[in-house]
């Protein structure tokens, strides 16, 4: 049986960003040591129901950093302990702002080997207007104590699409995450989610429209490549053997279970997730069913996230059968326009089609 | 020949707003043909209750006893009229059965178009008029200047015109009373032939068709057999009675200037025709009623279900509302850009609203519609003629010699300040000035010949806006003129779209063109692809907009592990598509094609 993943959510943040809608509240330090209790019983729980190895770990958020090192430290170790293979990726996403050295060593001698800091911008002012806590000083001295400490491994969260950014902006922003010598760079186009401050606000803000956004994504996408910093994903860009291993398991269809309220799983064909709400979780209400997942759709849908798309050998592995002809036919006139591409290893998007994947996606699956 | 002294059959005339429902409202309450407890407002509004409503048998004609101060008792019939011009075939029918009309004035507004209008109309049957003024409790009431008003421009003496408030209920009762004293009694023609004038017919699904009569000559009982002098139907007459507001009184017999109605199992109203005379198989009369006329459609578009699956329930709405409406027609049509659907006629564009609005309303149905089109006679080169209503049925135009398009004389009322806003309207509308004259100190009548196409859309609202609502406006039907009428296409991605082609005057197609391109450029959301949008005239391309390929639909993150919300948003999107009208790879919101329609509401 395959390795899965393991996705642990922490659903407490200082301050909610005005972009964000994922789950998280500000949270009192008591709830955050009763909630690491409450959560490390889950995990040893499901550990000892599931009988299965993980090669994953990734504690994110919220910010899994407010929850302190010691907490951090108990949950990894839980899960290190008959579940975690020893080669495991451990990520554990931070908060650069006010990072301290011991923090960092805690975890990494515990056996967290990589570290994901939202920088979304290195321009202080857009950082502002992002509701970041920290200016770019703060996020510098945060990755060199990290590589200090011993962390190579680190990915930084950049955002396209912030209100006023430009080419120039950006350009800023990539030079810095360069400069530092990461390996891995995580880009999002800001969407403007409902129920956030962005959405409520929309009209006062001033966004890049589609196009420029479109622009900033292709330019961005050819800066990083020249700097060896490989796209493998649509927003996600790596040194070679950088890739996140976690990440991949959502994009290949793969199994992994998420604990923590909002945490999603897919287990044995099986889709679940746990409830939004803190109180239900600590209560210890069982996941909500979320119908069965895994087939061919489901599994193109992801795949065409990726540089690699969609592999004729691993289709017919993993389903029996060939990437459908109709799927070809239906994106002939895709390759014919630069959108996608074909040979006989199989089909994929390119740059240009990433920008438009809902569309073709909808098209063709 | 001896009168039937105690029968008055009238007409309410009046101006849109006036007041005419509100009088009518009234009279029955004074009458106490409507108990006040049952009393709702506008107990006889034609527009609102029966072509709204649909089959409801409200009186469109009602019968009210009235007591008058002389000690008789009165029969007064009341014959409601429809108060748009598309419908005037009907009021001038309606108007054929009365010997009076009462005619209502404003005591703020004074005389207005259709004041006239209608005034006219009533002279026509030779009708004897009641003056009656109006909402004296509005403050702006001034009944001294309108009653002039009245006398000068209409000629109709107003020293003893009732002064009312059909609001407030003031002085209601002189209206019945000049009523009683001055519309002449009908002559007893009792032993005459059978003559019944249709004025109205209803249809309704227990009784079959109701006709709503005028007896002339003669009588007509149950078991008679009816015959429908303009088409030869026979039918047995099932029952005869007389229309109270609430029900139908059934009667032993209806005999010369009564007006009720006559059920006789009839299937369709297009058997009972507004118009037609009704006489008997037994004793049948030898010379109809004059004046029948079939009413023809003038305004023709394509109606479209939005989801072909409601193909069938759209003709079976046509259907039922054609069994009401005889001057509905429709045919099947197919459009390369909407599928199936009708080309339907009507006799106006209030027609059309109507008539879309109740398709959407009591049908639910949603609709797309093409835009309106009049009739046109193309001269072909060859010597035929044909007439078109439909673009898609305009010939190569190698083979057109010319073209004539419908016109109406047009009246409109205004104060003398709007002459020069009312000339450039007409201008713009390719009008041709005929005169003007002079009605009162502030009021003109502008009297220009319209091409019938320039009107249908938006004439009245433009009309309205640029004198600031002081002008009225009313037309008949005139002849055909030679006029230079091209169609224009529309291309999406080089495709002619046919829903959209439509027929216009060359003058006037380079500016429309233009609109049109910049309309569908904001109203056709971004595409995976660019796409041109050309307006031509045959293979000429005049205007053209592009609408950009769009470049960013993209989900950037995937939202942690929870795959079935991207999985929900593939189908919201693969629903969204279902929704498009599908041009080749072009989608076209059905907003699009909307757009282009209200295109002259602005």
């Amino acid at each position: 049986m395959k390795n899965i993943g393991l996705y642990l959510h922490i659903p407490f943040c200082k301050s909610k960003c005005p972009y964000c809608d994922f789950y998280s509240f500000s949270g009192k330090e008591t709830e955050k040591d009763e909630y690491t209790v409450v959560l490390k019983e889950r995990i040893l729980s499901s550990i000892s129901t599931l009988q299965r190895k993980g090669d994953t770990l990734y504690i994110g958020g919220g910010t899994p950093s407010v929850l302190g090192a010691k907490n951090l430290e108990t949950l990894v170790k839980a899960c290190k302990t008959d579940f975690l293979t020893n080669d495991a990726e451990i990520t554990v996403e931070c908060n650069p702002y006010g990072l301290s050295e011991d923090f960092i060593k805690t975890l990494y001698n515990c056996g967290v080997n990589r570290i994901s800091m939202g920088l979304q911008s290195a321009v202080d002012s857009e950082r502002r207007m992002l509701g970041r806590l920290s200016d770019r000083k703060q996020v510098e001295n945060a990755v060199k104590t990290a590589q200090n400490v011993g962390f190579e491994n680190i990915t930084l969260d950049v955002m396209l699409g912030i209100p006023n950014q430009t080419e120039k902006s950006l350009n800023e922003t990539l030079d810095f995450s360069i400069s530092l010598g990461v390996p891995h760079i995580s880009a999002y186009m800001l969407k403007i989610e409902e129920n956030t401050h962005f959405y409520k606000n929309r009209h006062k803000y001033d966004f890049p429209d589609d196009d420029l956004t479109a622009d900033l994504y292709l330019q961005m996408c050819e800066t990083l490549e020249n700097q060896g910093i490989m796209q493998y994903e649509i927003s996600n860009f790596s040194k070679k053997g950088f890739e996140s291993q976690h990440n991949l398991k959502y994009w290949h269809c793969e199994e992994y279970l998420g604990l923590g309220p909002s945490a999603h799983s897919f287990l044995n064909r099986k889709r679940f997730y746990f409830d939004r709400d803190f109180n239900s979780f600590m209560n210890g209400n069982s996941p909500i069913q979320d119908g069965l997942g895994g087939d061919f759709t489901e599994y193109a849908m992801l795949n065409l996230r990726l540089v690699d798309g969609l592999n004729e050998n691993k289709v017919s592995e993993r389903f029996g059968h060939n990437i459908p002809k109709e799927l070809y036919e239906k994106s002939k006139i895709f390759i014919d326009n630069g959108y996608m591409i074909s040979n006989e290893n199989g089909i994929a998007l390119t740059r240009k089609g990433f920008l438009m994947s809902n569309t073709i996606l909808a098209e063709i699956l | 020949m001896a009168k039937k002294d105690n029968i008055r059959n009238f007409s309410i005339i009046a101006h849109i707003d006036h007041g005419k429902s509100t009088l009518a409202d009234r009279l029955l309450e004074l009458t106490e043909t409507v108990a006040k407890r049952d009393m709702t407002e506008q107990l006889l509004d034609n527009m609102d209750l029966e072509r709204e409503r649909g089959i409801t048998i409200k009186a469109h004609a009602v019968k009210l006893d009235y007591k008058a101060k002389d000690g008789e008792t009165y029969e007064l019939n009341l014959i409601d009229t429809p108060g748009h011009v598309d419908f005037n075939y009907e009021v001038s029918r309606s108007l054929a059965a009365c010997e009076g009309a009462v005619l209502i004035i404003d005591a703020s507004q004074g005389v207005e178009a259709q004041t006239l209008a209608n005034t006219y109309l009533a002279l026509d049957h030779d009708l004897e008029l009641v003056p009656v003024i109006n909402k004296i409790d509005l403050p702006a009431a001034d009944p001294d200047r309108v009653a002039n008003e009245v006398e000068e421009v209409i000629g109709l003496p107003c020293d003893e015109a009732p002064r009312v408030s059909a609001k407030t209920g003031q002085n209601i009762e002189q209206v019945l009373e000049s009523i009683v004293s001055l519309v002449p009694p009908p002559e007893n023609r009792d032993s005459e032939p059978l003559r019944a004038l249709v004025f109205d017919s209803v249809y309704d699904s227990y009784k079959g068709v109701i006709v709503y009569v005028r007896i002339m000559d003669g009588k007509i009982k149950p078991g008679d057999t009816m015959r429908m002098m303009a088409t030869g139907a026979e039918f047995n007459v099932v029952e005869v009675g007389y229309m109270r507001p609430n029900a139908m009184e059934p009667q032993k017999e209806l005999t010369s200037g009564e007006v009720g109605y006559i059920t006789a199992s009839i299937k369709t109203v297009g058997d009972a025709r507004v118009g037609d005379t009704v006489t008997t198989a037994e004793n049948p009369a030898s010379e109809p009623l004059a004046g029948y006329r079939k009413v023809n459609p003038m305004v023709f578009c394509g109606v479209y279900p939005a989801d072909g699956a409601d193909y069938e329930n759209l003709r079976e709405a046509l259907e039922k509302l054609q069994l009401n409406d005889a001057a509905l027609s429709f045919e099947p049509e197919t459009s390369g850009a909407l599928g199936f659907g009708f080309r339907c006629g009507f006799l106006g564009l209030l027609h059309l609203e109507i008539i879309q609005e109740r398709l959407e309303r009591e049908y639910n149905l949603d609709l797309v519609t093409t835009i309106p089109s009049v009739i046109y006679k193309v001269h072909l080169t060859n010597g035929d003629v044909i007439e078109i209503d439909n673009p898609s049925h305009y010939p190569d135009p190698a083979n057109i010699d010319f073209c004539e398009e419908p016109t109406v004389e047009a009246h409109i009322y205004a104060p003398p300040e709007y002459i020069g806003a009312i000339m450039n309207l007409c201008q713009d509308r390719r009008g041709v000035y005929v005169n003007t004259t002079h009605l009162a100190s502030d009021r003109v009548d502008l009297h220009y010949i319209l091409p019938l196409n320039e009107i249908i859309y938006d004439f009245f609202d433009v009309l309205k806006s640029r004198t600031r609502g002081y002008a009225s406006f009313d037309y008949e039907m005139s002849d055909y003129q030679r006029s230079s009428i091209i169609k224009l296409d529309v291309l999406l991605n080089g495709d002619i779209i046919d829903a959209l082609s439509f027929m216009i005057h060359s003058e006037k197609a380079y500016a429309k063109a233009r609109r049109i391109a910049e309309k569908l450029k904001d109203n056709i959301p971004r595409q995976m692809f660019e796409i041109p949008i050309q307006m031509a005239i045959g293979g000429k391309v005049i205007a053209r907009e592009t609408v950009k390929a769009m470049r960013k639909d993209v989900l950037a993150k995937c939202y942690g592990g929870d795959i079935t919300r991207k999985k929900k948003l593939l189908e919201k999107q693969k629903e969204g598509k279902k929704r498009m009208r599908h041009f080749g790879t072009v989608e076209v919101p059905q907003e699009a094609f909307m757009a282009v329609l209200k295109l002259d509401d602005e």
